[in-house]
């Protein structure tokens, strides 16, 4: 077993262990402690990034991620002052659709696993650099990257706009 | 045993699960939407695999565009979320029924 292979597993469990502890922390019902637990989702997948050669989008993930949008979520937190939630009743209607869901899309992965082929070359060459990916960015995905800093712009615009104090 | 593709989509499938596990499950809003998070973080894992061993390097350029977009997404969800507080008191689904006031 190569090092990349056991790094795999390693950052592969982070990843879904910290991710199970998002939704479901048996010491703790506080906020506060789910956005903990996605920073470390969101590092640990960084790592898969890296183990697949996408440095940049590594690099992305832990800046824009870790750094901006849990920030975010942490100042939100902060701001609403959320008491430690009271344990209320969970409801059997909630995790019978929640079990029937992730079922029917269980049944659907297996099946276009095990239909489908998986035939790429045995050694893949690309690297996912920033040079690459930048090249790539302001030839011919131009158009779209403009686009989307015009949609930041309004997200911007919009997010003042809800956050006064009076709407109407 | 050589890591290929398909473990990294049953890691991405069993994250993609994990996040709408938390999405029907869980009552809190700000639970909810980081749990939204983690099934977008389990599609681009996807995307980042595909394009690794298919050896086109056009699917990390689409999972750069869903960062920037799911980033303007908190922003303009965690602002409704601080309103919609400010007026009822609560950030629970299951005091946030109705749409009057």
């Amino acid at each position: 077993m190569e090092l990349a292979d056991i790094l795999f597993y390693v950052f592969a469990a982070a990843t879904l262990l910290c991710g199970l502890l998002v939704i479901a922390n048996p010491f703790s019902r506080n906020p506060v402690t789910s956005a903990m637990c996605l920073v470390l989702t969101i590092i640990s997948m960084a790592g898969l990034f890296v183990l697949l050669h996408a440095f940049f989008l590594a690099a992305v993930q832990v800046l824009v991620y870790a750094g901006a949008v849990i920030v975010l979520f942490l100042f939100v937190i902060m701001l609403l002052d959320l008491k430690a939630e009271e344990r209320r009743r969970i409801r059997v209607f909630g995790v019978v659709t929640g079990l029937v869901a992730v079922g029917s899309i269980l049944g659907l992965f297996l099946r276009s696993l095990g239909t489908t082929p998986l035939n790429g070359p045995a050694t893949p060459s690309i690297e996912g650099d920033t040079a690459a990916l930048g090249k790539l960015l302001f030839s011919q995905y131009v158009l779209p990257f403009e686009v989307v800093s015009v949609l930041l712009l309004v997200a911007m615009i919009g997010v003042i706009l809800l956050s006064k104090k009076n709407l109407d | 045993m050589h890591v290929g593709l398909e473990h990294y989509l049953t890691v991405s499938f069993l994250l993609f699960a994990l996040g709408l596990l938390g999405v029907i499950m869980r009552r809190n809003l700000l639970v909810i939407y980081m749990s939204l998070e983690l099934m977008l973080n389990a599609a681009n894992l996807a995307m980042v695999a595909f394009s690794r061993f298919n050896d086109k390097l056009d699917g990390q350029v689409l999972v750069f565009f869903i960062i920037t977009v799911a980033a303007a997404e908190v922003a303009v969800g965690l602002a409704l979320i601080v309103a919609l507080y400010r007026r009822r008191q609560s950030a629970h689904v299951e005091d946030l029924t109705s749409m009057n006031r």
